[in-house]
C-alpha cells in the first residue's frame, strides 16, 4: 500500500473497513486455473468501500476512503515500497548531508499532469508553501513547521533544510505533489480539483457520482509505464453485510473480509474458485490503556498484574476468530523497529498475577474481590459505540480479571462524547481504542511524556524519563541502526510497565475475483503493484 | 377565508424562526465540534492548526453571533458552506441527494396509499372475517418485522440466489452506455427491493386507520338510511361512506409532506442508496453545523407548509370548517 502522506497514527474508530490492506501470504492455495498468458489490457477492477470521499485534495482530508482515491491520483516525492522501506517516487534519488539537516531530492524527468504539462520542482516548492500557508485548512502541517528552508535549485532539484537532524522529515516528503499550475494564487478550499483530482499517477480521474462511487481511468503516460487495467471503480456501499452480497454477486471485485466472512462464510468451493483470499497483519493495534493520573493505576505491580490475568490468545480466537496476532509493543511485526522477543513481556500467568496483587497489598474480600483499605479493586473499561470487537475484548478481559479477584465494568460510549467528556479531561479508568501502526516508527506523539496535555494523544499520562531521551534519540539520526536500538529498547521498558496491555494485531483479510492476475503478496499489502494486474482477454468482463 | 389563510401564513415565520433557534442551541449543546471530529486522535494536528480550523469555520465566535450570521445568510436563501472538508455549499449536496429520496418516497407514497387504502375499506366492510383477520396478520408482520433484517434476507434471495433483481445501489456499472429504455429499466429494477420493503413496513398504520375511521362511518345513521332505501352494497361503501371516512386521511397526506425529502438512514445504508437520510446522518455525526441546520431548515418549512395545506384541503373538503369557524 502506497501511503499517501506520511499519516503516522491515526485512531482506528471504525472497523477495518479498508480494502486497501497490505498482505503477506494467501490464507488458502490460490485455485488452479489455465496459464494467463501475457499480460494484457482491459477490465476494471470495482473495489467496494463503506466510506465516502470527502475532499480529493489531499491536504484537506483525512479520511482513509480520500486517500485511497488520491493514492493512485497523485504522487509523492517518496514512497513505501513492498517490503516497507523507502524509495523514491517522483524524486529519483536524494541525498542526506553529513550533518542530517538538509535532503536534496533529484527528481524525475518526463514527468507528466495529468492535464500534459510536466511536473517541475516548481509543484513542489508550492505543495509545501500551501500546506504550511497559515490560510490552509490542513491537519498536515505538522511535519514541515520542522522546515527551516525549503528551495528549488533548478527545475528537477529541490532542497530542504532542518534546524535539527528530523529522521521521520524524509517518509513526510510522501506526501502527494499537488499541481502548482493549477493551484497557484487561486484559494485552495475552493478549487475544482477538491472535486476532480488532476495528478500525475497511474490513474485519471473520470468521475464522482456522489453517494454512488468515483471512477478512474488508466493514465496512458504514467512514468512508471501505464497500468494493464483500464479502469478502477471505487463503490460506496456502507454496509458490509450489503457489500458482502456484492461481492458474492459479483457486483464488486474486491473487498476487506471480516474474520467471520474469512473463517466461516467463504471456505465453501464456489467461493474459492471464484476469489483468491489473502491475510497479512495489517498496520493497526488493539489496546487496554491504563490512566496513569489514578492512583490505583500508578502502581505498575498492578497493570502487570492486569497482563498477566489476561490471555491474548484467547482474545484473538474469541474476537478475531484466530486471524491476528498477539501484540508486545507498538510496532507491526515483521517491520524493522518490531522486536521478535521481548524479554520483560510478562505474558498469561494467573498465579503471578495474584502474587503480583498480593505484593500491591491487596487482600481477598468477601464476595470474591480484593480489597486494599477496605477499598474494591474496581475498575471501569470504555470503548467507543460500533465496534463490536472491542466490546467483545472488554467482555472477556472483565472475565478474566474476576478470576484474580478484579471487578470490572464496561461502559461503550458515542465517539463524540467519549473523546469530549471523557478523553479530553481524562476522566476514564481504562480505555480499549486502537491505533493505527504508522510506517516511521517515530513515537513522539503518543509516548513523549510532553504529549500528555489535553487533545493530546499520551492521554494514558505516560511518562518515563528514559523513553523520553530513546524517542528524541531516535528521531534525531537518520542511521536505522541507531535508530533501531533506541526503538527495541523502548518495546523493553513499555513490556516491563505496561501503561498499556497491547492485545493483538489483527489480520487484514482482502477477497480478490480470482480473474484479476499479477496480484504479488508482500509485506506492504496487495495493491503495492496495481499497475501490473491484468486480466487475460477470456476473462474479461467490464 | 382569505383573512384565515394570511393569518396561517404570517403565523408561520415566528414558528420558524423558533424552530431554527432550538435547532441551533441543541446541535451546539451535543460534544464535540466539527473540527474535533475531524482532527481527534491525529498526531499530526497541533493546537495552531486546530485553532486555525475554528477560525476557519468561525467556531471562534460567541454563538449568538454565528446564530445571526447563520440568520442573516439564510434570509439571503444562502445556507453557508458544509464545514466537512469539502467545504461545498449545503446547497449543492442537499440539491444532489433530494431527486434520488424524493422520487423513491414519492413511488412509495403511492403505492402505500395506493395498497393501503383498499385493503383498509376490504378489512372494515368484512369486518371480522377471515380477510379481516388476514389483511390484519399480513400488515402486523410487515410493521413487526425489522426492515433491516428482511431486506438482508430479499437480498440474499433474490439478488445472490435467483440473480433477477441488483442488490444495491440505484445503477449497475456501464450504466452511462446504456439506451435510455435500458437506463430506466435499470433503474427501475434497482429500485423493486427498496420501495416495496419500505412500503410493506409502512402498510400497516395507514390501513389501520383507514378500517377504523370507516368502521365509525359505517355505523352511522344514515349509511343505515341508505341501505334501507335499498341501495345497492357498492354505492353505500364507496359513494356514501367512503367519501366521509376519507376526510381524516388528508390530514395523514399533509403529514406525509415533510416524510417525503427525509430518509431513513438503516434503508439507504443498507442499499447504499445516496439519500437524504444518509447525507443527514453524516452530517450530525461529523458536527456538521451549517447542513444539519439546513436540511432541518428545509425540514421545517415542509412539515408547516404541509400542516398548513392539510389544513386548507380540509377546509376545502369539510363545508362545516369552511362555513363554521374559517
Amino acid at each position: 500500500m502506497r501511503l499517501p502522506r506520511a499519516l503516522k497514527l491515526v485512531l482506528v474508530a471504525l472497523l477495518f473497513a479498508g480494502c486497501s490492506g497490505e498482505p503477506q501470504q494467501a490464507a488458502a492455495p490460490p485455485v488452479v486455473r489455465a496459464p494467463a498468458g501475457p499480460p494484457v489490457q482491459g477490465d476494471a477492477l470495482v473495489v467496494g468501500s463503506i466510506g465516502e470521499p470527502s475532499n480529493l485534495i489531499p491536504i484537506l482530508s483525512a479520511d482513509s476512503a480520500s486517500s485511497d482515491i488520491s493514492g493512485l491520483v497523485y504522487n509523492g516525492l517518496v514512497r513505501y515500497d513492498k517490503n516497507l522501506n523507502l524509495e523514491g517516487e517522483l524524486a529519483k534519488s536524494w541525498e542526506v548531508s553529513p550533518d542530517g539537516l538538509s535532503i536534496t531530492f533529484h527528481l524525475r524527468r518526463g514527468v507528466k499532469w495529468h492535464d500534459g504539462r510536466e511536473f517541475t520542482s516548481r509543484d513542489v516548492l508550492y505543495t509545501y508553501r500551501v500546506t504550511v500557508d497559515p490560510k490552509t485548512p490542513t491537519a498536515y502541517s505538522e511535519d514541515f513547521k520542522q522546515v527551516k528552508t525549503a528551495q528549488a535549485l533548478d527545475s528537477y532539484t529541490f532542497r530542504v533544510t532542518y534546524g535539527k537532524p528530523f529522521a521521520p522529515a524524509l517518509a513526510s516528503w510522501g506526501m502527494p505533489v499537488l499541481p502548482a499550475h493549477l493551484l497557484e494564487g487561486k484559494d485552495i478550499t475552493k478549487s475544482p480539483l477538491s472535486r476532480h483530482p488532476i495528478g500525475t499517477g497511474p490513474f485519471v480521474f473520470k468521475e464522482w457520482i456522489p453517494g454512488q462511487k468515483v471512477t478512474l481511468e488508466r493514465f496512458p503516460d504514467y512514468f512508471e509505464g501505464a497500468p494493464h487495467l483500464a479502469r478502477y471503480v471505487y463503490r460506496i456501499i456502507p454496509d458490509n453485510s450489503t457489500m458482502y452480497m456484492e461481492l458474492k454477486a459479483g457486483g464488486i471485485d474486491m473487498m476487506g473480509l471480516s474474520p467471520v466472512q474469512y473463517q466461516r462464510q467463504t471456505n465453501n468451493p464456489e467461493f474459492l474458485q471464484r476469489f483468491n483470499k489473502y491475510r497479512y497483519p495489517a498496520s493497526a493495534y488493539t489496546y487496554l490503556g491504563y490512566n496513569q493520573r489514578l492512583p490505583l493505576f500508578q502502581d505498575r505491580r498492578v497493570r502487570q498484574a492486569i497482563t498477566c490475568a489476561i490471555n491474548k490468545d484467547e482474545i484473538i480466537q474469541g474476537v478475531l476468530l484466530g486471524m491476528g496476532k498477539i501484540a508486545h509493543g507498538p510496532y507491526k511485526p515483521g517491520t524493522w523497529a518490531y522486536k521478535p522477543k521481548v524479554d520483560a513481556d510478562p505474558g498469561h500467568d494467573p498465579a503471578r498475577a495474584a502474587a503480583l496483587l498480593k505484593e500491591a497489598g491487596y487482600v481477598m474480600g468477601s464476595g470474591g474481590i480484593l480489597e486494599k483499605d477496605g477499598k474494591p479493586l474496581s475498575f471501569t473499561i470504555m470503548t467507543n459505540q460500533g465496534n463490536d470487537q472491542r466490546l467483545k475484548c472488554a467482555q472477556i478481559i472483565q472475565r478474566r480479571l474476576k478470576t484474580v479477584g478484579i471487578d470490572v465494568k464496561i461502559r461503550v460510549m458515542e465517539w463524540a462524547s467519549f473523546l469530549t467528556n471523557f478523553i479530553d479531561k481524562g476522566k476514564f479508568d481504562a480505555v480499549l481504542l486502537g491505533w493505527t501502526i504508522s510506517q516511521d516508527p517515530d513515537l513522539y506523539d503518543v509516548w513523549h511524556s510532553s504529549k500528555t496535555g489535553p487533545k493530546e494523544l499520551n492521554f494514558v499520562g505516560f511518562k518515563n524519563a528514559e523513553v523520553d531521551r530513546l524517542i528524541v534519540e531516535g528521531r534525531g539520526t537518520f542511521d536505522v541502526e541507531k535508530r533501531r536500538a533506541c526503538y527495541y529498547r523502548i518495546q523493553e521498558i513499555l513490556a516491563q510497565e505496561q501503561p498499556y496491555t497491547f492485545l493483538y494485531v489483527p489480520d487484514a483479510l482482502p477477497a480478490v475475483s480470482a480473474r484479476f492476475r499479477g496480484i504479488e503478496p508482500a509485506p506492504a499489502g496487495i495493491m503495492h503493484n496495481l499497475i501490473k494486474w491484468y486480466v487475460p482477454k477470456a476473462e474479461q468482463v467490464n | 377565508m382569505a383573512q384565515y389563510l394570511l393569518k396561517r401564513i404570517l403565523m408561520l415565520f415566528p414558528l420558524l424562526i423558533g424552530i431554527t433557534l432550538i435547532t441551533f442551541t441543541v446541535i451546539h449543546l451535543a460534544p464535540g465540534e466539527p473540527v474535533e471530529m475531524q482532527t481527534a486522535m491525529s498526531p499530526k494536528v497541533s493546537a495552531q492548526s486546530r485553532a486555525r480550523l475554528r477560525e476557519f469555520y468561525g467556531l471562534d465566535k460567541p454563538l449568538h453571533v454565528q446564530y445571526g450570521m447563520w440568520l442573516s445568510n439564510l434570509a439571503r436563501f444562502d445556507f453557508g458552506r458544509s464545514f466537512a472538508p469539502d467545504n461545498r455549499p449545503v446547497t449543492d449536496k442537499i440539491v444532489e441527494r433530494i431527486p434520488v429520496t424524493l422520487s423513491i418516497n414519492v413511488i412509495a407514497l403511492i403505492l402505500e396509499f395506493g395498497l393501503a387504502l383498499p385493503i383498509g375499506i376490504l378489512a372494515a366492510v368484512r369486518r371480522d372475517t377471515i380477510v379481516d383477520r388476514g389483511i390484519s396478520v399480513f400488515v402486523f408482520v410487515g410493521f413487526a418485522v425489522p426492515t433491516f433484517w428482511l431486506a438482508l434476507l430479499c437480498m440474499y434471495f433474490f439478488g445472490v440466489k435467483l440473480n433477477w433483481l441488483p442488490i444495491s445501489g440505484l445503477h449497475s456499472l456501464g450504466y452511462e452506455r446504456l439506451s435510455p429504455l435500458a437506463q430506466y429499466w435499470d433503474l427501475a429494477k434497482h429500485l423493486v427491493l427498496p420501495v416495496s420493503i419500505a412500503t410493506f413496513g409502512s402498510l400497516a398504520g395507514l390501513s389501520r386507520y383507514m378500517r377504523s375511521t370507516m368502521l365509525e362511518v359505517l355505523s352511522q345513521d344514515y349509511i343505515t338510511t341508505a341501505r334501507a332505501k335499498g341501495l345497492k352494497e357498492r354505492t353505500v361503501i364507496f359513494k356514501h361512506a367512503l367519501k366521509n371516512a376519507l376526510l381524516p386521511v388528508i390530514t395523514l397526506l399533509g403529514f406525509s409532506l415533510p416524510a417525503l425529502i427525509g430518509g431513513s438512514v438503516i434503508f439507504e445504508t443498507i442499499f447504499a442508496i445516496p439519500g437524504m437520510g444518509q447525507l443527514f446522518y453524516q452530517g450530525v455525526m461529523a458536527r456538521d453545523y451549517p447542513l444539519v441546520m439546513g436540511i432541518l431548515v428545509i425540514g421545517a418549512c415542509l412539515t408547516l407548509i404541509g400542516n398548513l395545506l392539510a389544513d386548507l384541503c380540509y377546509a376545502v373538503a369539510d363545508p362545516r370548517i369552511r362555513h363554521g369557524r374559517g
